[in-house]
Formats: C-alpha cells, sequence, structure tokens
C-alpha cells in the first residue's frame, strides 16, 4: 500500500535512500544539490524506485533530468502524487 | 561490493526449453538457484528440463512466452518471480534467419535484431530493478563467437550478437557498483538443433577440432552467476574451442 506522500514524508524517504547510498545524512538538506551531495544517475534511478514503491509516484527518466537538488525533487514527487 | 547470493534467489532463463537453455537451467539449478525455464512452442521441453531439476532436488517452473512481444519482460519476469526474487537474467532465446545480406529481407533482418537484441535488453532493464535493490545480480547473455568473428551468411545474427557484446559491457559498468554484473558468454560451433545445417567450414577453423557441446556453454553460465564470479562484469568470454583467437 503506498503511502502517504507529504513533503515532510517524501523528504524522510528520500533523505533515508540517499544516507543508504552513502551520503552524509546532516549534509541532505532541501537546499543540497544532487552534484553537492555526489548523486549520479544511477542514484537517482534507484531513488525513483523507492519512491515509486513507498508512495506509487512514477518518475521517468525525462522527469527527473532537469532536477538539482533535493527540495526540487520532493517538489516534483508532491506535485506528481 | 562482493556480496553473496541471497537464499531465495530466481534464474531466469529464455528459451530454456533445448540446446544450451536447457543445459544452462540445469546446471543453474544443480547449483542452487530456482529456475523459471522460459519456452515459446516446446512446452514439452520445458517440462522436461523442469522435471529433471525437481528429481534432482531443485525448483523449477516452465514458464510460456514469446521474448519479442510487447509486455514479455514484465509478463516473464512476473511469473519468474513468484518463485523468488529473479536475481539471475540469462538471456538465452534467439533465432536464425540466414542468407546473404543481399539477399536477406527486411523481416529477416528485423526479426533476428527483435528476438536477439531488442528482447535481451528490454528484459534486462526491467530485471535490473531487483537486482539494483538487492545489491546482488548476474544477467548473462548468451552472444555468439559470429559477433566479433565473420561467418557469412550471417550479417543479421552477427549484428546482434555483436550488439548484445556492446550492450552487456555498457550496461555491466552502469550497475557495477551495485553487486550486479552483466557478462557475455561467446559460443562457437556448439552442437545443438539451432546449428544444424550451419555451414561446417566453420567447424574447420575450430583448433580443437570438433563442435562444443551445451553443457560445456552451460558450465560457463553456472561459473558467470555465481558468487565466484562477482569480479567479473562487462567482459565476454569465449567457449569456442579457439576459434576466435
Amino acid at each position: 500500500m503506498s503511502a502517504e506522500a507529504t513533503t515532510d514524508t517524501v523528504l524522510d524517504v528520500v533523505t533515508d535512500t540517499l544516507a543508504g547510498f552513502g551520503t552524509e545524512r546532516e549534509q541532505i538538506a532541501p537546499a543540497a544539490t544532487f552534484e553537492q551531495l555526489d548523486v549520479d544517475s544511477l542514484d537517482l534511478a534507484e531513488l525513483a524506485q523507492v519512491i515509486e514503491e513507498r508512495f506509487g509516484t512514477q518518475l521517468r527518466a525525462s522527469d527527473v533530468k532537469d532536477v538539482k537538488s533535493v527540495g526540487d525533487l520532493v517538489d516534483l514527487i508532491i506535485a506528481r502524487g | 561490493m562482493s556480496g553473496c547470493r541471497p537464499q531465495a534467489a530466481c534464474a531466469l532463463v529464455t528459451g530454456g526449453s533445448r540446446g544450451i537453455g536447457a543445459a544452462i537451467a540445469r546446471e543453474l539449478a544443480a547449483d542452487g538457484w530456482t529456475v523459471a525455464v522460459n519456452f515459446q512452442r516446446d512446452e514439452n521441453g520445458a517440462q522436461q528440463v523442469c522435471k529433471a531439476i525437481t528429481a534432482s532436488g531443485g525448483t523449477a517452473r516452465a514458464i510460456r512466452g514469446d521474448v519479442r512481444c510487447a509486455g514479455a519482460a514484465e509478463e516473464l519476469l512476473g511469473r519468474a518471480a513468484e518463485l523468488a526474487p529473479v536475481l539471475c537474467l540469462v538471456n538465452n532465446a534467439g533465432v536464425r534467419a540466414d542468407n546473404l545480406a543481399l539477399s536477406l529481407t527486411d523481416e529477416d533482418w528485423q526479426s533476428v535484431l527483435d528476438t536477439n537484441l531488442s528482447a535481451a535488453f528490454r528484459l534486462t532493464r526491467l530485471s535490473l530493478r531487483a537486482m539494483i535493490r538487492a545489491r546482488f545480480g548476474r544477467v548473462v547473455n548468451i552472444a555468439s563467437v559470429v559477433g566479433p568473428r565473420a561467418n557469412a551468411g550471417q550479417s543479421n545474427y552477427a549484428a546482434a550478437k555483436a550488439g548484445l557484446i556492446a550492450m552487456s559491457k555498457t550496461i555491466g559498468v552502469e550497475v557495477a557498483r551495485r553487486g550486479v554484473t552483466v557478462n557475455t558468454l561467446a559460443p562457437g560451433l556448439i552442437n545443438t538443433d539451432m546449428t544444424r545445417g550451419v555451414e561446417s567450414t566453420l567447424l574447420e577453423g575450430v583448433p580443437a577440432r570438433r563442435a562444443g557441446l551445451p553443457h560445456e556453454v552451460a558450465a560457463c553460465a553456472r561459473f558467470l552467476a555465481s558468487d565466484a564470479a562477482s569480479y567479473v562484469n562487462a567482459s565476454t568470454l569465449f567457449v569456442d574451442g579457439g576459434l576466435a583467437a
């Protein structure tokens, strides 16, 4: 069953997932860019999978192509939910 | 990252009802994989493979499906995953439609590309989702020595198999750090139904002076799917008696 996508829940899932990839948790914040966090396309592809599993929100490669920061991604997920 | 295969793990072998595919299915089962044996038409052959596996204490199920069809990847992987998470994919299903390039029709060109390359890509793309999440995966693509080595009358087959080799290398590099390996086997002339009628001039060039046997290819597939091959990625293993050397 998909969880409700609120800003807080989505940010939590994104933070937990990126931390699981090895990103320093303290550095993960809405203003942080993926470049700053050393998050690459494979990480984003897996993150998109996690988002789909948790919230039922499908993100295509074209959706995330121009997403630069954690905050941008959270906003996109909320908008698509 | 060199993880070990999780206890519950399924291998999907396309074209597993006979020949190299059947031998691979048996060999993977002997190594502890639960095996989904895909077939298109030869249900009896697939059931025979499953019967042999279960008689030896393994778990197997025959799954019908034409890998070329839209939705085949979702259907086959979905049904295989009912057995256990699919953490090994063997893209073995293949067809031939031989003719000199001058005489090859568009249909013969496309059908070989569709089955031997495009279907393998779609299955690989979908199977990677579970593999990267599990931090373990094995994709073994069955190419051919005629990918890199010319064999007149097989331009379509050669293009598909060469494409499979290149595709495997690229995808292997993409997912390596998630514990997923993507490798290719390149069999030479192997005694199967599919090679019946292939020009025997190829055999004259084999240093081993004989055709290979399906179980000799299967043993290599077993290795590539195993924990022992965790550092082998984006590579091609020739099983050809020295033909490509």
